[in-house]
């Protein structure tokens, strides 16, 4: 060990260095300047160097005053420290040591780095056997990752909304070539083998397959099928837009030959809102060319009604028509001049009830009217005052869903409409869709019944409430559960939405 | 239509963006995946879907994949830069994209000026920074003459080149002799201790490698496999670029017997043998050219997003990609972090510099830290972070090269054939390990460290490739 004065290294000032040399030490260099760089951070340190002695190192060395006075050899370890005194240059030196002695803990295998993409969590399957991509990325940003899910051989469910048509009829062309499936864009409901994707209901297996361009549409239709033990095969979703004129039903022609082709399913149903009148022809033409037999459960105006379309299809199979389940609840009457105030969360439950009930009401207005004259700007803040006349509202319009979450899973909004209706001064019926199943409210009648019940209370007429409630006895809520606690507050409660709408309509018609 | 499969039973389910369905899902039993999505860090929308549904894509970048992945490298010749190389007869070859002398950092003009004095095109430093500043002397990025270069990778006509050969395609690559560490013109140094090992690498060096390689071949021996080499050294906790240590023995026992075999005068032989075997970057100037040759032979493919080119020259980092030719995008070149010798620090740094980050795009260096990883203790990182590097960079390729086999990933191949679409989608840009240049000419290396190219380049090339691809 020496401490000595530096021989002219101008670079070096007062204080004390030491400089050793070492035998029969080796250590790779980049441990080496982790260890200069740990001890140089210490306080008063003002110069280290730890390093094999090789020239280059040397050179460093004597540029910072540090070069041992005798000979080195690259094999030695040249370890030179400089700090301002002897008590900061022992502890230095000491840390060197120290520094030197450490090992590194052992190490485990790799952190696993999560996958970023659909195509990138495909490519790490390990296993084969059927598979889905799910995308409910922001709208501009889907089509990459549904991309990627038709790369791979994959059908892919994109409940994504705000996605530009001109991508989807991309992806469902790709989709078509590589033989598999777009389920959306816009597509929150979906049963694929038994497992429910998005807002849908526990449905028993059955020979029945639906193609939905509808989510709500395709609740009713399958619970239904349940309710009447007849179960479902497949449910597909091909998003709110697969049958406008712009995509021209690519996604409902390739899942109406899916199920064609699929031995489980025996008979399909077609569930939509009213489509482009072209499309709806080629999807006809298309249907009649299958092996099974395909039923239209296309709402329009000479076909209003998703119940008569599925009653049809079970005098097809041979088979009775059930009595759908209801509640009577408290079986008042209207008040003379009543109106129909619909508060709807499904869409295409709101076009049945409109498209059953204009024939008899006329006018009814709302923010997705059946013609465009009928248009209801909404005001959400307007808490006090409801549009006046027959009024049906969609809460889940995306106009009335941005930045919160679908009347499904968030009744806010919809409380808020029912506390205005009690308070308005017109007498009205008031007609609601409470949906269940996986993704919906798993107690919607608990948030229910105290809003209908105050309502019926500070309303100045009667407020008769009638429910159609969508879902089964399998899904978690249990549809009699739901149904009691709906009736027990006052509600007539139905199965099958028509069958609410026509009971609110004898109410109405009975008032006038 | 039997959409894959997926009507014969209950899906296996991977999701990207909020997990509406998956606690569902899971409730229900099925095996569900979500992937870490997040927003693209860079891209226009309309770029990014033009893109995701170019129908030329897959096929062109599995082609471009194919080549690169075959492409191989054999040790032909050793001649001077002005027999091989399309060099005009004032002109020097750099490193990186195109630059202007006035632009050039510390290290690029002090290897600017000492290549011409090596030259004998100036007698001052003064005169040299003269016909510099004035265009007498021409600058040329080396990527356009088929050559590669470490650091400033200053190439003149005299400098004796490897000539190497892919003999899948026939193509050629060059790159000058490493001159070993310390003050070496590559890290910009020109002082009478470089022009001296310019002159003896150009008088001895030169011509007994050139003799030892032809004698070689010509006495009917197989070329030296260069790829071979780097492909063994990523076994011997070599990564290709910032730790060539086995890599650079491997060349030496290739090359001695035939050094020796040279007619030339003992004391010159051993003077090669020990220049050569006291250098542990030796092969970093054969690993070059060699991914060199595996990217040309990519270029070219419309509809690719492929890079085959990431370079830079001590100001600007450049890329090029397989789909848009020879067109370079450039954003300012980042100061690597890392661990610094000696007195040095951050402050002495000079910005990325050099033709080597071919490597990483070649699937190697930072690429296959998990295959060297001492070398990310130069940040303070431990092993798994080496390893979680390499794990991220498979993401952002198209391929794995089984050639470049990393062991301790059970020999899973490098990461190989960097998508520019998927570093617009993941977020990462791709990892480089670097020697550090003194940002004063002359200095030499300060350090090691790890860096990164600047998200411009990326965000140049996506909007570039988008165009190609609407026009296609």
């Amino acid at each position: 060990m020496t401490a000595s004065p530096p021989s002219g290294a101008p670079s070096v000032t007062a204080g004390a260095r030491s400089v050793t040399l070492r035998s029969g030490v080796y250590a790779d260099s980049v441990r080496l300047m982790q260890v200069s760089r740990t001890v140089a951070a210490l306080p008063g340190v003002t110069g280290v160097i730890v390093a094999m002695a090789t020239p280059l190192n040397l050179e460093l060395a004597t540029n910072m005053g540090l070069a041992p006075e005798e000979a080195a050899s690259p094999e030695q370890l040249l370890i030179g420290v400089a700090a301002e005194d002897d008590e900061a240059l022992a502890a230095a030196v000491a840390a060197v040591e120290t520094a030197l002695a450490e090992r590194e803990r052992s190490t485990g295998s790799a952190e696993a780095i999560p996958q970023r993409t659909i195509g990138g969590g495909l490519a790490e399957r390990t296993t084969d056997g059927p598979a889905l991509a799910i995308v409910s990325v922001p709208g501009q940003y889907a089509v990459a990752e549904a991309a990627d899910a038709i790369a791979a051989g994959r059908s892919v469910l994109v409940f994504s909304d705000g996605v530009p048509v001109e991508h989807e009829v991309a992806l469902k062309r790709a989709a078509h070539d590589a033989g598999v499936l777009v389920m959306g864009p816009d597509c929150g409901t979906a049963i694929v083998s038994g497992v429910a994707l998005g807002f849908a209901n526990v449905v028993r297996p059955g020979p029945v397959g639906l193609v939905a361009a509808s989510g709500t549409g395709a609740q009713q239709v399958s619970c239904l099928l349940d309710m009447a033990g007849v179960g479902v095969s497949h449910v597909l979703g091909v998003g709110g837009r697969d049958l406008s004129e712009a995509v021209g039903g690519l996604a409902t022609l390739d899942a109406l030959a899916a199920l064609d082709a699929d031995p489980a399913t025996e008979r399909v149903m077609v569930v939509s809102k009213p489509p482009a009148p072209s499309v709806a022809a080629t999807v006809e033409a298309a249907a009649a060319t299958l092996s099974v037999p395909v039923r239209s459960a296309v709402l329009s105006a000479e076909t209003p009604d998703l119940t008569a379309a599925v009653e049809g299809l079970l005098r097809d199979m041979g088979l009775d028509v059930p009595v759908w389940p209801s509640r009577p609840g408290a079986a008042e009457a209207a008040a003379p001049g009543a109106v129909l105030k619909g508060l709807y969360s499904g869409g295409t439950l709101a076009d049945e009830t409109m498209l059953i009930a204009a024939p008899a009401l006329g006018e009814i207005r709302s923010n997705t009217p059946l013609s465009p004259h009928l248009h209801l700007a909404l005001d959400p803040s307007a808490q006090d005052q409801f549009a006046p006349g027959h009024v049906v509202i969609d809460f889940g319009d995306d106009a009335l869903t941005v930045g919160r979450a679908h009347p499904m899973i968030d009744p806010t909004l919809r409380l808020e409409a029912i506390a205005a209706v009690a308070a308005s001064d017109e007498p009205a019926v008031l007609l609601l869709d409470v949906v269940l199943g996986y993704g919906a409210d798993p107690d919607p009648a608990g948030a229910l019944v105290p809003a209908l019940s105050a309502a019926r209370d500070a309303a100045e007429h009667p407020l008769p409430v009638v429910i159609a409630l969508v879902g089964t006895e399998g899904d978690p809520q249990g549809w009699s559960k739901q149904a009691d606690a709906l009736a027990a507050a006052g509600a007539a409660v139905f199965a099958s939405n028509s069958a609410a709408t026509r009971y609110a309509l004898d109410l109405l018609g009975a008032a006038r | 239509m039997t959409l894959g499969g997926l009507l014969d039973g209950p899906p296996a389910i991977v999701a990207a963006g909020v997990d509406v369905f998956s606690d569902a899902l899971r409730a229900q039993g099925a095996d569900v995946h979500d992937v870490e999505w997040r927003p693209p860090h860079f891209g226009d929308p309309a770029d990014l879907a033009v893109l995701a549904l170019d129908r030329r894509r897959a096929a062109a970048n599995r082609t471009a994949v194919e080549r690169l992945l075959a492409a191989g490298s054999v040790l032909v010749d050793v001649r001077p830069a002005r027999e091989v190389l399309d060099i005009g007869d004032r002109m020097l070859l750099h490193s990186g994209p195109p630059l202007l002398w006035e632009n050039a950092s510390g290290p690029m003009r002090g290897a600017l000026i000492g290549a011409c004095l090596f030259e004998g095109w100036a007698s001052s430093v003064e005169d040299a920074e003269k016909i510099l500043a004035s265009g007498e002397v021409t600058l040329d990025p080396c990527h356009h003459h088929r050559t590669v270069g470490p650091m400033a990778g200053v190439t003149s006509p005299s400098m004796w080149m490897w000539c190497l050969e892919d003999p899948v395609s026939g193509g050629k690559a060059y790159c000058n002799l490493n001159e070993g560490l310390g003050k070496v013109l590559r890290m910009g140094a020109f002082n009478d201790e470089v022009q001296e090992r310019l002159r003896w690498m150009r008088d001895v060096l030169g011509p007994v490698l050139s003799k030892a390689v032809r004698g070689s071949i010509d006495a009917g021996n197989d070329p030296i496999d260069v790829k071979g080499i780097l492909a063994q050294m990523l076994q011997m906790g070599d990564e290709g670029h910032n730790r060539n240590r086995a890599g650079s023995l491997m060349a030496l026992r290739e090359l001695s017997p035939s050094i020796v075999a040279v007619d030339a005068p003992s004391s010159d032989i051993a003077a090669v043998l020990k220049f050569a075997g006291g250098n542990e970057h030796f092969f970093l100037n054969l690993g070059m050219p060699t991914a060199k040759l595996a990217l040309d032979a990519a270029r070219d493919v419309p509809g690719s997003t492929m890079l085959t080119v990431m370079s830079r020259n001590g100001t600007e980092f450049g890329i090029q990609t397989a789909g848009t030719g020879d067109r370079w995008f450039t954003g300012p070149a980042q100061t690597p972090v890392g661990l610094f010798l000696g007195d040095y620090g951050p402050e002495d740094a000079n910005p990325d510099i050099g033709d080597s980050a071919i490597m990483e795009t070649y699937g190697v260096g930072g690429f296959a830290m998990a295959a060297a990883p001492a070398i990310v203790r130069f940040v303070g990182g431990t092993v798994p972070d080496a390893l979680a590097t390499t794990e991220r960079m498979y993401q952002l390729t198209l391929a794995e090269n089984p050639a470049m086999a990393i062991p301790i990933m059970g020999f899973r191949g490098s990461p190989t054939g960097i998508d520019v679409l998927k570093v617009a989608r993941t977020g990462w840009l791709p990892q480089i390990n670097t020697g550090m240049a003194g940002r004063v000419a002359g200095t030499g290396q300060v350090g090691a460290g790890l860096v990164q190219p600047p998200q411009e380049c990326f965000e140049q090339a996506l909007a570039a490739l988008a165009e190609a691809a609407r026009t296609a």
